[in-house]
């Protein structure tokens, strides 16, 4: 029984590994930007997420009791990730004049949060 | 007075859950000092977080984050596919405009993270009024459809679960 928990543990290994390597080729290969954003902010969530798991399982396995701090680790890079990715988005838009340009309208009165100040904000 | 101690009970108890799971044993000695940050945190930062978010359908929680899940799985696989066996100029990406029905803060800040972990998109800013979010996809056929996924997949469960 013991080899199909290794044979799960090394697939699981594989396959994070595999994603962290394409997340950062992205990275490096994307032309602009914008599109270098996608790799690293999601081929980086499977491949994290398998190497945890990875760990859980094999230190399930070895020490008989569950660790939660694969789990935790999880969770804070959920909360933290989108907000790097975020912040980095908001700064190239203020930084790229040719981005800015070409933006599609909100559809409202305000334009976006970055370039623009709330009217009713401005009006007090 | 129980608002004024505890202005986020929920965090409260995600406070204490997190510090226990950082310990990694339950002990008396972990839940006590889990409990004072529990306490003291929310009160320190409840002037920076005024509203109190409405959070419901536990049931609703569930079969988002499994949603969720599933699709940070396809998306990988997706976006993996599209970096490899593509060249970076020939890739259809553009801003597009995602409309929000959504009102409450915190939602709208589960739906952009959201976003972001999913199927190449990413949120890149908020309408000044946040009523609209600025998404950027890295290949898109058509604004419509992707506008019509965001919106059913994702923006219909949260509003369940906070509205």
């Amino acid at each position: 029984m013991q080899w199909i928990g290794e044979l799960a543990v090394s697939a699981l290994i594989l396959i994070g590994a595999f994603f962290l390597l394409v997340g950062s080729f992205g990275l490096a290969k994307l032309p602009d930007m914008m599109r270098r954003l996608h790799g690293p902010s999601k081929s980086t969530t499977l491949g994290i997420g398998s190497l945890l798991i990875a760990s859980m399982l094999h230190f399930a396995m070895a020490s008989g009791h569950v660790s939660f701090h694969e789990l935790l680790i999880t969770i804070f890079l959920f909360l933290t990730a989108p907000v790097t990715a975020h912040m980095l988005a908001k700064a190239h838009i203020l930084r790229s004049q040719a981005d800015r340009n070409s933006l599609p309208s909100t559809g409202r009165p305000d334009g976006w949060a970055t370039l623009d100040v709330p009217k009713r904000a401005a009006e007090k | 007075m129980a608002m004024r101690f505890f202005p986020h009970p929920l965090l409260t108890v995600w406070i204490v859950a997190v510090w226990v799971l950082l310990a990694n044993e339950v002990t008396f000695g972990h839940l006590v000092l889990g409990l004072i940050l529990g306490i003291l945190i929310p009160l320190a930062t409840s002037a920076y977080w005024p509203g109190r978010p409405r959070v419901g359908a536990p049931m609703m929680m569930i079969e988002f984050m499994l949603v969720v899940l599933w699709d940070i799985v396809v998306s990988n696989i997706q976006v993996a596919f599209l970096i490899l066996f593509r060249r970076g100029d020939s890739l259809q990406s553009r801003f597009i405009t995602v409309p929000l029905d959504l009102k409450s803060p915190e939602a709208i800040t589960v739906l952009a993270g959201t976003i972001t972990m999913t199927p190449g998109t990413v949120s890149s800013d908020v309408s000044a009024d946040g009523r609209a979010l600025l998404v950027h996809c890295l290949e898109t056929d058509g604004a419509d459809e992707t506008i019509a996924q965001i919106k059913h997949r994702y923006e219909r469960r949260l509003k369940r679960i906070f509205e």
